[in-house]
């Protein structure tokens, strides 16, 4: 996005979040769900986007990021009366960050497919842990919990209606993709994009690639945490399917078919998949991943841009 | 703590028998890496479908042999026509496109297989029957039969390459592929046919598997993480390693398994894994680091 | 600047020429390297282009063999356009190539690399084992080191096992990019034996080299390339080596 369109941008920021403001109050009540859980799923598949689109890291360890986020607050909701939402942010977010370090270590070392594949491996490993040590996570069930409240103290204390729950959900996503605007327009983000671009040269250069990419991991990580955490808020339960690393391999197909490296097309990517994902189960049952399977495979060969970038180049002309 | 010993020796000789199947789907896996530069995440359900169409073929003509020989074939077609169709137009593409265009078909074959065949899995005879006396036990000849036909497989393959006027372009295309070109070497057909055949393994190693644990749509996760792993810790592209590591990290799992639940015994895989890419990232089984 | 169809003063037109580049152009990313080369090559000629690293000798030869495809021009081979067609197909027509720093297959033996343009259409097991046969009565260094493997050749065995394989398939053309580079001056001759054997079969040589001794005494014909194009043609029999237009293209 460049600076002469830095108006233009605010105008529409500033629309699409007016329009998911007024959304609970103009949407029925399963649509108002289905739009709280695009915007967790588009936050997931934004932290995915720094690490594949700036970075040039394909990662399929998201699952594991978001998962733990996930059990990190329902660890918290679990063992505080009263449930206590700033603690469930605190651990989901300490326990996407240990892991993120794990894999930050990793992504130091390995490149590519290597990578990929490690943290492939690493969503397995979380996700046979959790599965099995059923004392502590539940196991298969996963574990049900309470929803806490909307909390800043003694003092205030407003527990979470659908409505209340769906502008939290907006504050955060939209806080964390300002946020991560800021950074990948920053010097920060550019030599990320760099290292995309040409890993050894931009070591030539100087860069201490290896910090940047531990740096590039951490956040991601981070926001893929808080989404897990929001997701845990929402939905009250954690289960090990979300560990699992197709979940993973879902977020990378909301991030190609938006268009990577974009911040939003992800969002949209993930929007664009869940309805049409809603949509077709209306027709086919559960074997709506057949047309969206081929749906994804036709936009990685002919739309390598994904549907912002296409959209983009329509526009253009 | 006594583990009988025949226990220990059950386990291992089942360490190998796995290992065996395991290798026979790795080298498919290897051999499109290391020929093609795919990561080929659909490996598993072409292996799953292989399965199936053995199944299905057993179910009609009740030969096993048959079920063998055209899984393989079928599979390898689809293989091919899988090729033709979304990694042909990726060529010169960064490589990340191929990995999403296999995760994409590996999605679309396993529900093309869900509403096909239904989640139920579905069993099938062991086509030798019979046991015979290993050392104090009963041991099936069935496993030993599939042993011994991986190890023909990917020895057959591994003579093909060696001495077969197509396993000299196969090589040559993987040594140099602008000058075997020029060579007059078709390199797109060669390429085509060797996913074809790396397709045909898998779907082979699925038949064989069959009757130890029924088919269902879902078998083809297990076995691709596991390839996944194996193709690593052996080092990309080599069919030797590939073999080494699959019954390696087999007989690990196998032997975990005397203490572990069997899902529990698979992160004995990872950590091999992670070992490997820590210490030997080229293969712990590769003679050179290069 | 010459182009085809253009004779140089004193150069006899090729009649019918096997091989006609004409005015092509390619670009490596945004780089443009050859601008608008045009040369040609006649039935069994040996034709010499000579020139400075960097100036688009090898690109040239590449853009011949369908390695690098032209963005603007076009290159007919027997009268027939073959700027699209990929490398495999023209090796059928008879395109043989010999690239800068050999590239034999370095695991494959010596045999096996001699075979491997040998599978072709209508080539039958006794034409293939005479094919063999005339490769090692050639060059019989490869004869000896048949099941070696080609890596373990030197720098001269593997020049040599480079041209004999593109002589497997019977090319009525032979592109070589620089032959004698990195070679023991002994070695140039025979190089040079090589080319004469070539044109005693009649296939026709197209030699890229920076050695103007052997160029000059080699070829018939020799074009000169500066910064991507040609811009000279002469007749080598009427060059010398220490004419000015050699240093003009050559000289440091």
């Amino acid at each position: 996005m460049r600076r002469g369109h830095g108006v233009v941008f605010w105008i529409g920021f500033a629309v699409v979040i007016a329009l998911l403001i007024v959304a609970p109050f103009v949407l029925p009540e399963f649509w108002r769900r289905f739009l709280t859980e695009i915007l967790i799923w588009g936050l997931l598949a934004m932290s995915s986007d720094i690490l594949i689109g700036y970075t040039g890291m394909i990662s399929f360890g998201h699952s594991a990021f978001f998962g733990l986020g996930m059990y990190g607050a329902a660890a918290a909701l679990l063992t505080t009366d009263p449930p206590n939402l700033w603690l469930a942010l605190f651990y989901g977010l300490i326990a996407a960050a240990v892991i993120a370090a794990c894999v930050a270590y990793f992504s130091t070392r390995l490149r590519d497919i290597y990578f990929a594949i490690t943290t492939l491996i690493f969503s397995q490993i979380f996700y046979v842990v959790i599965f099995t040590w059923t004392a502590v996570t539940g196991g298969e069930n996963g574990l049900n919990f309470d929803q806490p409240a909307l909390g800043f103290g003694r003092a205030l204390s407003i527990p979470f209606t659908p409505t209340i729950l769906h502008w939290f959900v907006l504050a955060v996503v939209a806080g964390s993709y300002l946020i991560l605007r800021r950074i990948t327009q920053s010097p920060f983000g550019m030599v990320l994009q760099s290292i995309r671009e040409n890993e050894a040269r931009t070591r030539a250069i100087g860069y201490a690639v290896e910090r940047y990419k531990i740096v590039a991991v951490m956040l991601s990580g981070l926001f893929a945490g808080l989404a897990g955490v929001l997701y845990a808020i929402q939905n009250q339960f954690a289960a090990p399917d979300f560990v699992f690393f197709l979940v993973s391999g879902e977020t990378v197909i909301y991030n190609v078919i938006g268009g990577i490296g974009t911040l939003v097309g992800p969002i949209v990517g993930a929007a664009f998949f869940l309805l049409l994902r809603e949509g077709l189960s209306r027709f086919l049952t559960e074997y709506y991943l057949i047309p969206l399977g081929i749906i994804f495979i036709a936009i990685v060969i002919f739309l390598p841009q994904g549907l912002l970038g296409f959209a983009r180049r329509w526009l253009n002309e | 703590m006594g583990i009988a010993v025949d226990q220990l020796l059950i386990q291992t000789v089942n360490g190998i028998v796995t290992g065996m199947i395991l290798a026979l789907v790795s080298s498919g896996l290897t051999l499109i890496f290391g020929i093609i530069d795919v990561v080929n995440f659909a490996h598993g359900e072409l292996f799953m479908l292989g399965a199936y169409v053995g199944v299905l073929t057993l179910a009609v003509t009740g030969n096993f042999w048959l079920a063998l020989i055209s899984a393989s074939v079928l599979i390898g077609l689809l293989g091919a026509a899988i090729y033709l169709a979304t990694l042909r137009p990726l060529i010169g593409r960064d490589p990340l496109t191929t990995i999403l265009a296999t995760f994409g078909i590996s999605l679309v074959l396993q529900n093309y297989a869900l509403w096909q065949f239904g989640p139920v899995s579905r069993k099938i005879a062991e086509p030798i029957g019979g046991q015979f006396t290993l050392f104090y036990l009963e041991y099936p000849w069935y496993r030993v039969a599939v042993a011994l036909l991986s190890a023909a497989i990917i020895g057959g393959f591994w003579l093909f390459l060696k001495f077969g006027t197509w396993g000299i372009w196969i090589r040559a295309t993987t040594q140099d592929r602008v000058m075997a070109q020029a060579m007059g070497i078709p390199v797109p057909w060669v390429l085509t046919g060797v996913f074809a055949i790396g397709s045909g393994m898998a779907a082979a190693s699925g038949v064989l598997f069959a009757p130890f644990g029924g088919v269902d749509p879902t078998m083809g996760l297990n076995w691709i993480l596991r390839a996944f792993i194996v193709v690593v810790v052996g080092g990309m592209g080599s069919l030797g390693g590939s073999i080494a590591a699959a019954i390696f990290i087999s007989l690990l799992e196998a032997y975990a398994s005397l203490w572990v639940s069997p899902s529990q015994a698979v992160i004995v895989s990872f950590v091999v894994l992670i070992v490997t890419l820590l210490i030997r990232p080229t293969g712990l089984f590769v003679a050179t680091p290069k | 600047m010459t182009g085809v169809g253009v004779p140089a003063r004193g150069v006899p037109e090729a009649a019918a020429a096997l091989l006609a580049v004409d005015r092509i152009h390619t670009y490596y990313g945004k780089s443009h390297i050859l601008h608008g080369v045009s040369l040609e090559v006649g039935r069994g000629e040996v034709v010499g282009l000579l020139g400075r690293n960097g100036v688009g000798k090898s690109t040239t030869l590449k853009a011949i063999a369908g390695i690098v495809h032209p963005s603007e021009g076009d290159i007919r081979f027997e009268g027939r356009s073959i700027t699209r067609l990929p490398s495999h197909r023209l090796a059928r027509l008879g395109i043989g190539y010999v690239p800068e720093d050999r590239r034999i297959f370095p695991l494959l033996t010596v045999l096996e690399n001699l075979r491997v343009g040998l599978n072709r259409h209508g080539v039958d097991k006794a034409r293939k084992a005479r094919l063999i046969d005339k490769a090692y009565t050639y060059f019989p260094v490869l004869a000896e080191r048949r099941n070696q493997s080609g890596g373990t050749l030197s720098g001269g065995e593997q020049q040599m096992l480079a041209i004999a394989r593109a002589m497997m398939l019977e090319p009525k053309i032979i592109l070589l990019d620089e032959p004698t580079e990195g070679l023991m001056p002994r070695m140039v001759s025979q190089i040079r034996e090589i080319i004469h054997v070539l044109h005693r079969e009649e296939v026709a040589v197209l030699l890229v080299e920076q050695n103007v001794p052997l160029t000059l005494e080699a070829s018939r014909r020799v074009y000169f390339i500066e910064k991507g194009e040609v811009r000279h043609h002469a007749m080598a029999s009427e060059l010398h080596v220490n004419d000015a237009v050699i240093h003009q293209y050559l000289g440091v």
